[in-house]
């Protein structure tokens, strides 16, 4: 009798354990939700208040000139295209379009430039013993700590006689003989990182040095190369010195100085006009970022070896 | 279906450190010769020469009747095996074993052809549309032994290719190899194996013949019968067998080996067989030579005993060393451990004198 009778607290000794239990682990589902919420509440604060201005951006060049000032929202009450239009016209014989076609010209071939050399002489520091490799890759290294507004007028000089003054050239042939010490850096850290027994199989399976890094070296290379051609893609588009320094007739502006552009000859600036220009221009860096995400995510996690 | 020669082979690293000194090896056709030692001692580094991905400081390297020396890898007519399997992260298992064959230009038809014969050898068929990420440790040393195969190279090179696997697994792949190198043999198309490893598991039983290296040296190259039964040295009769042969150091005076307070006298079993007499002798012999007895015999206090099934292994101090001998689960239990006391009976025909001082085997028997 005593036997069971204890058996039976036990249990329900058990089962008030169980319920307490229960009610604690509700508890924190419930507090786990709330302090979710909070964190959400103020990451979206925060967001909102960094992408404020690019959304005022976009509101503003949908507002008539008058309403800009007049308005501090970012919704246009009488919403019009004018800007775009006019902007589009631009007060040059051109028009925007002739601006974007020479910002591609030169971002094309600076970014596939860019890809190929780099990617040649990063593999050559990581991978291949050559005399003076030790100084060659602190030059490297130098070239990225120096200002760049050091070399400027030199570099001016060396093109002045080379007679390229007032074309494309200055400003993507040195990037596609792997002028950017940067890139080249980055490249170099990415591929020290990958083991090189992929490469040593290559080799025993046949192949040269050239048919190794295309094949091998390229593929496993390909999350760093992306980045390196998407942030190439964004400096050239944003680049304003370059082009002001080098390029002098208004036919051969790139965006960059096509905006600056609308602001030095209107007297009464049509701001709207400018906004709604600024949009187009920020618009494919937005759109090769967006479509390029996936991979500069894949990049920064492929890392990881499995065992 | 070829014969490998290595002669006089030296490499200085750039550091100026000698990693291997002047080797001599010959690795008959169609011969699973196995290289082993302790880490450090300079395999990979060989085996590495021998494949063209590190430069032959001096000496010279032979494939068949070729001197690959100044060959690049690919030239060479051999397929290597890694460790780590390194296969091409980017390739499906097919193309990853297909790339050699894509770099020969072999045509398409062939190629194929070529990769469903080597899939199904090794049984990775259904893995073939696989990227190597989503294989299992056990499926990539497959597809990386494939990738070798599917060259029909005149040397294979494997260096630890099993090291990264589970016990389990490692023992199916030995067999699995092995089998591989008699089939290819049994076919008509002997190949020629240098297989490096540290396990002398492996070591003993895969090998047709074994190379014993220390410290970029080669220590011994024999059968595994042989440097089981008849190691050259003290290194290599350390270095094989398990438990650990004994030495014990001593000194020859006429007939008798004496250590400490205690004497074996050496009958005509030892020597005979003995070329020289050193001063400084060690006495090596295996646990399995040390057989308990009562009454007389080397007598050493028992520390420990291991129990390993239907063995024991018995830890004992002899004369202030340690040795140990091999006793049977029966013979254990009738033991009289009372006083930790136990009696030992050297096999003579069994045993090795050692010259302390420059390790050599002096007691090798001329034959058999
Ligand atoms: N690139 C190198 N530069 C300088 N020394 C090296 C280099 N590679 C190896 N060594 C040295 O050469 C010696 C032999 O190295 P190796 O890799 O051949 O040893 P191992 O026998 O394969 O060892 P393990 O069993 O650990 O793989 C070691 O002392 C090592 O430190
Ligand atoms: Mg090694």
């Amino acid at each position: 009798m005593t036997d069971i009778s204890h058996a039976s607290d036990v249990i329900t000794a058990g089962a008030d354990g169980l319920a307490e239990a229960r009610a604690a682990n509700a508890r924190q589902i419930r507090n786990a939700k709330i302090s979710a919420a909070v964190r959400y509440v103020i990451l979206f604060g925060v967001g909102l208040l960094m992408l404020y201005p690019l959304i005022w951006l976009v509101g503003a060049s949908f507002k008539t000139n008058a309403e800009i000032f007049a308005n501090p929202g970012f919704i246009p009450q009488q919403p019009t295209t004018e800007g775009y239009v006019k902007g589009w016209e631009t007060s040059t014989p051109y028009t925007f379009g002739r601006f974007f076609l020479n910002s591609f010209l030169i971002i094309i071939p600076k970014v596939i430039g860019t890809a190929i050399s780099c990617t040649m002489v990063a593999y050559g520091f990581a991978r291949f013993d050559f005399p003076l490799k030790k100084l060659l890759f602190g030059s490297v290294i130098a070239i990225l700590l120096l200002p760049n507004v050091v070399t400027r007028i030199p570099q001016y000089l060396l093109f002045r006689d080379l007679g390229w003054l007032d074309s494309f050239l200055p400003l993507w042939v040195p990037s596609a003989f792997a002028g950017d010490a940067f890139f080249v850096f980055m490249l170099v850290q990415f591929l020290r990182a990958i083991p090189g027994d992929m490469e040593e199989a290559a080799r025993v399976d046949g192949a040269n040095s050239w048919q190794t890094l295309v094949f091998i070296v390229v593929p496993m290379l390909a999350p760093a190369l992306i980045s390196v051609c998407l942030f190439q893609f964004m400096w050239t588009m944003n680049d304003f010195l370059g082009p002001l320094i080098y390029i002098s007739s208004v036919d051969k502006y790139p965006v960059s100085l096509a905006l600056k552009l609308s602001i030095d000859t209107t007297e009464a600036f049509e701001w709207n006009r400018i906004l709604a220009m600024s949009v187009l221009t920020i618009t494919p860096a937005l759109i090769v970022f967006f479509m390029a995400q996936k991979y500069f995510i894949e990049g920064l996690s492929a890392g990881g070896v499995k065992g | 279906m070829a014969r490998l020669q290595l002669s006089k082979l030296e490499k200085v690293y750039g550091g100026g450190f000698k990693a291997v000194h002047g080797i001599d090896l010959d690795v008959q056709e169609g011969e699973f010769m196995v290289l082993v030692g302790p880490s450090g001692c300079a395999k990979s580094t060989t085996l590495r020469m021998i494949a063209g991905l590190e430069e032959v400081t001096s000496g010279e390297i032979r494939i068949g009747d070729r001197i690959v020396n100044a060959l690049p890898p690919g030239k060479r007519r051999i397929a290597m095996v890694f460790q780590n399997y390194a296969l091409y992260p980017h390739m499906k298992v097919r193309s990853n074993l297909a790339f050699g064959l894509r770099l020969a230009h072999v045509p398409k038809p062939e190629r194929e052809a070529a990769v469903q014969e080597v899939a199904r050898i090794l049984e990775i068929e259904p893995l073939l549309d696989r990227l190597p990420k989503q294989l299992s440790g056990g499926q990539a040393q497959r597809v990386a032994l494939g990738r070798a195969l599917i060259k029909k190279p005149e040397v294979f090179l494997f260096d630890e290719p099993l090291s990264n696997l589970d016990a389990k697994l490692r023992a199916s792949m030995r067999v699995r190899i092995t089998d591989l190198h008699k089939r290819l043999k049994a076919e008509g198309r002997p190949s020629t194996v240098v297989y490096v490893t540290h396990d002398q598991t492996e070591a003993m039983t895969m090998g047709d013949r074994i190379c014993v290296m220390k410290d970029g040296h080669i220590m011994q190259v024999a059968t595994p019968k042989e440097l089981y039964d008849r190691p050259a040295n003290l290194f290599v009769a350390g270095f094989i067998g398990s438990p650990e042969m004994n030495v014990i150091d001593g000194e020859i005076e006429g007939t008798d080996f004496r250590l400490g307070g205690q004497v074996i006298s050496l009958d005509e079993a030892v020597l005979n067989r003995m070329q020289s007499k050193p001063q400084e002798a060690a006495l090596g012999i295996r646990p399995q030579h040390m057989k308990l007895s009562a009454g007389n015999g080397l007598t050493a206090r028992l520390r420990s005993a291991e129990f390993m099934g239907h063995e024991v292994y018995l830890h004992a101090m002899l004369e202030g060393k340690e040795i140990t001998t091999v006793a049977g689960a029966a013979e254990y239990d009738a033991l009289d451990r009372s006083d930790e006391r136990i009696r030992l009976t050297p096999d003579l025909g069994h045993a090795h004198i050692f010259d302390r001082q420059s390790g050599r085997n002096v007691s090798l028997p001329l034959a058999g």
